[in-house]
């Protein structure tokens, strides 16, 4: 964008359409906040768990669960099947904690929280003052003040600085909270089912994450309540060479339903930074989760320096019957994805659904897709993955659907379709499909092709510059995972796919 | 980098077993093999590549026993008119096979060309295998190249007026045999190849295919039906400029079968073709590797696999395109599909693409279920009994991968030894 800050405005061409020029090809959210931070000393061992245990104010059993953890993960080797390639991280060589001074003390109330914190959100366009709308949405402060409201957790560095509408929420028996917060009020239940669908020593990440996870939401959905507004947390990563560790346990009880949303950002850094998250869902009798995530993580310039590793281990558990849980996803940033959101369909009749968009542009390489394990009789899965690679990017969709011999009667619809845009880049599909019983069906269906010239032509004849034209082709190619989000995230994520490909054609 | 104790003590256990045939222009090809052996280690369970099917008895250095299957039915390919080369448990046989010349080709007996210092086959023998090495190792390759005990060197220059067989006759129950053959088809020039018979109780065999410009390369192949036989088999194939392959597999029960196939496409406007159709019964498990990379424009790659499991047999499919970067206008087609007549049976499948091409149409597509319900009704109440529905409605999921073959006299065998299959069954 170097060039654009030597434009000499032309006669006519006002200063606000030269900065929104310059806001689309660029990564929007790359500035950071100047706050003053404390840090954990760099490195991870025993004691630095035992510090991050006591700035939450964790009981003993906390702090021996995440010390157990550590002591797996010691023993494990990072995982390298994925087809991605980045220099060796060196785990000691970062800040495992860090926060913002401010937060020292506790914040009673979102009053009380840095002004500077504040600004941060409401430049991110995530209000967290209680208003009805998140920003990004036309119109939206004129909607009736009954309009959709969206409850927001937000997550800074390693803390979480505050959660609107819990009082609301609360009045219908929903607990939303950070988790750290959870591990102090409501132990009962982060001890009944925390690690209980991502084990302990599920994977390296995963178990680094138990160790040092430093905050995160908690949700707990009451039977039979249908939570009456969507959930969501905001992840910002502000601190330099700080990895972010955040842990999200969700648990619907009999019968209720929660929809949760997940956005996340960081700044423009030359260092690749570290985030490594791991989400819980827990889905009882008759309960349905939607969980939808816009990631969109610096991606590291066009040279692939910087940018965020994203090492996400997520998994939502369908214990009871009937059960439903819906995967959307929306992968934009991250210089390195390694994702794969899972669905354990345990009761008979649960159902699990997979939405997934992973665009790649520059140097970008995502991993990324799902696991649908089949152990329930009469289950259902559905995988939509579409991958768009551009520049020199790699995409790759990998994925598992397992059905187990007493899954009777289960199906499952797989399609992941890949886009290319230019030839430097790749699209890749691993699927895994493990059938051991003949009552089950299982479709897989998947397909590489190229942005249509006859699309384009249609389109340009039409008026159309030829990145529009590329933009409006793969929002048709994204339909149908777009269709899937809520209506807030559909809009930032339609905007989000044809920005991330700006200066790909051509 | 030393190999981990879990893998060094079962290679080297192997290779305890075997001797290094000495003389011949093969010898330097067969030292780097067993090099490569040694650096890779034989596979093991826990390799992602054998993650379906295990290698263990593929590996063990004595031979498992196999019970020879004697049938009154005739014998493969029994009515075609062919040359017929005839290996017995892994030797071959002079008596039982037809005199090798034939018009417009050129065959040889490895051991025959070993004492040769010039040679094609030299610079073919164990080349192909070692490039098929990368990305992924396929150590009983190189184990067969290393200790190739047989084999024939097939030199095409012309079109040979009939199919060229090798059978493979199995007669004692403890065999262990090990062939490699080199097939080099000239510009231009036209062969097809069949195999049929079970070789051996365990069989390895590797077969390196080279087709030049313009050359065509039909393959058929059907794997014999003793029961408890174990075969891993890799057929390395180059293609150049406009040159076809086309190769298609039958197998019919044995205990353990691992076909790879590692094609390369490395000149512009090459076909490749490669299918197969396999039934298994009880205590069977058969797997298809496929390979293909396509390394020039415009070329055409087809993978066209079925499977009919019951009793719990497992069926597995690992296939893979590999587009590389410039390969535009790639056409690449990949399908692996299978009917289990029974809860019991499974299949595990790993369709991949992997692309670095823009301008590609590449689709893969895998399924796998029970017999259609509407489709057996619609029979039955139409008069046709419930077992003869069964059976034409498996035949019919069959046809896909049967009709890849060319020649109809060949599907004709290939579709009675199907239906002999489902008749004693039903």
């Amino acid at each position: 964008m170097a060039a654009l800050d030597q434009t000499q405005v032309k006669e006519g061409v006002d200063q606000e359409t030269v900065d929104a020029v310059r806001e689309v090809g660029a990564y929007k959210y790359g500035w950071d906040t100047d706050i003053e931070m404390e840090y954990a000393p760099k490195g991870v061992n025993p004691d630095i768990v035992r510090l991050i245990s006591e700035k939450n104010e964790e009981p003993e059993w906390m702090t021996e669960w995440r010390l157990a953890a550590f002591e797996r993960w010691t023993q494990m080797k990072e995982p390298k099947w994925a087809m991605v390639h980045y220099p060796e991280i060196d785990f000691q060589d970062q800040y495992y904690y860090a926060r913002p001074k401010s937060m020292e003390t506790k914040p009673k109330s979102l009053d009380e929280v840095d002004p500077k914190l504040l600004a941060t959100y409401e430049k991110l366009g995530i209000p967290l003052k209680e208003q009805m709308i998140l920003a990004g949405v036309e119109g939206a402060e004129d909607a009736p003040a009954e309009g959709r409201k969206v409850a927001v957790d937000a997550v800074f560095d390693s803390v979480s600085v505050g959660t609107t509408f819990q009082e609301e929420l609360k009045k219908h028996g929903v607990i939303f909270c950070s988790i750290s917060e959870a591990i102090r009020e409501h132990p009962e239940l982060v001890k009944k089912y925390l690690g209980s669908v991502v084990p302990v020593s599920d994977n390296f990440y995963a178990t680094l994450n138990s160790a040092v996870f430093s905050d995160g939401s908690f949700v707990y959905v009451p039977p039979g309540v249908r939570c009456p507004m969507e959930l969501s947390t905001y992840f910002r990563i502000n601190a330099e060479n700080t990895g972010q560790f955040e842990r999200t346990l969700i648990i619907a009880d009999k019968g209720s339903y929660v929809s949760y949303l997940e956005g996340c950002t960081a700044p423009q850094r030359d260092t690749a930074q570290l985030h490594a998250a791991v989400v819980e869902i827990i889905v009882e009798e008759d309960a349905e989760v939607k969980y939808s995530t816009v990631q969109n993580w610096f991606p590291g310039d066009e040279n692939g320096k910087g940018g965020i590793y994203n090492f996400v281990t997520k998994r939502a558990d369908c214990r009871g019957d009937r059960s439903k849980v819906m995967w959307t996803q929306v992968e934009t940033g991250s210089a390195v994805t390694w994702k794969y959101p899972s669905c354990i369909l345990r009761g008979d009749d649960s159902q699990g659904e997979f939405y997934s968009i992973a665009i790649t542009n520059n140097m970008q390489q995502a991993d990324t897709g799902t696991k649908m394990i089949h152990l329930g009789k009469n289950t259902k899965s559905r995988i939509v993955s579409k991958g768009i690679s551009a520049g020199k990017a790699q995409n790759t969709y990998r994925g598992l659907v397992s059905m187990h011999p007493k899954a009777k009667n289960s199906r499952n619809y797989t399609q992941c379709d890949s886009l290319l845009i230019g030839d430097k880049c790749g699209a890749h599909t691993v699927p895994y499909i493990e059938v051991r019983n003949n009552s089950s069906r299982c479709e897989h269906e998947a397909t590489t092709s190229k942005v249509d010239d006859d699309q384009l032509f249609y389109c340009r004849q039409r008026g159309m510059d030829e990145e529009e034209a590329v933009a409006l082709v793969v929002n048709g190619f994204c339909k149908d995972v777009l269709q899937a989000l809520p209506m807030e995230f559909a809009m930032e994520a339609q905007q989000l796919v044809a920005i991330s490909l700006e200066g790909s054609v051509g | 980098m030393a190999l981990p104790e879990a893998k060094q003590s079962p290679t080297e256990a192997r290779l305890a077993s075997l001797s290094l045939p000495t003389a011949g222009c093969t010898r330097d090809a067969r030292e780097a093999a067993l090099a490569r052996v040694r650096e890779m280690g034989l596979p093991g369970r826990r390799d992602e590549y054998w993650k379906y099917t295990r290698p263990d008895t593929l590996i063990q250095p004595e031979a498992p026993k196999a019970a020879v299957f004697t049938a009154d039915e005739p014998l493969m390919f029994d009515q075609i008119d062919r040359l017929k080369i005839v290996f017995v448990d892994g030797v071959f046989s002079p008596e039982a096979s037809d005199d090798l010349s034939l018009e417009g080709v050129q065959i040889e007996r490895l051991e025959d060309i070993c004492c040769k210092d010039f040679h094609w086959a030299k610079e073919l023998y164990g080349v192909l295998e070692a490039r098929g090495q990368n990305p992924v190792p396929r150590p009983l390759a190189a184990l067969n190249t290393a200790f190739a005990a047989d084999g024939v060197a097939i030199h095409v220059t012309g079109k040979p007026s009939k199919p060229i067989c090798l059978i493979y006759k199995h007669e004692s129950e403890t065999s262990d045999a090990i062939l490699h053959h080199v097939i080099r088809v000239e510009s231009g020039a036209e062969v097809t190849i069949l195999e049929n018979g079970p070789a051996a109780s365990r069989f390895n065999k590797c077969m390196e295919i080279d087709v030049a410009d313009g050359g065509t390369l039909h393959h058929v192949r059907a794997q014999g039906r003793d029961h408890e036989r174990r075969a891993a088999t890799h057929m390395f194939t180059r293609l150049g400029e406009k040159s076809v392959y086309k190769s298609f597999t039958l197998t019919v029960n044995g205990v353990l079968t691992r076909n790879e196939q590692v094609v390369e496409l490395t000149g512009d406007e090459g076909v490749a073709h490669v299918s197969g159709a396999c039934v298994g019964d009880g205590d069977f498990l058969h797997d298809d590797t496929v390979f293909i990379t396509h390394d020039a424009v415009n070329c055409e790659s087809r993978q066209v696999f079925k499977k009919v499991l019951r009793n719990g047999a497992t069926g597995v499919f690992q296939g893979k395109i590999l587009v590389k970067e410039g390969a535009q206008k790639t056409d690449g087609y990949q399908i692996s599909q299978s009917l289990l007549l029974d809860d019991d049976s499974q299949f595990l499948a790993k369709p991949e693409l992997e692309i670095y091409a823009d301008d590609v149409a590449c689709s893969h597509g895998s399924t796998s279920g029970a017999i259609d319900e509407t489709a057996l009704f619609y029979l039955r109440s139409r008069g046709v009994p419930e077992k003869d529905a069964t059976n034409m409605l498996t035949l019919a999921f069959l046809a896909e991968a049967v009709d890849e073959i060319e020649d109809p006299a060949l599907v004709e065998d290939i579709v009675a030894r199907l239906q002999g299959w489902l008749a004693r069954r039903s």
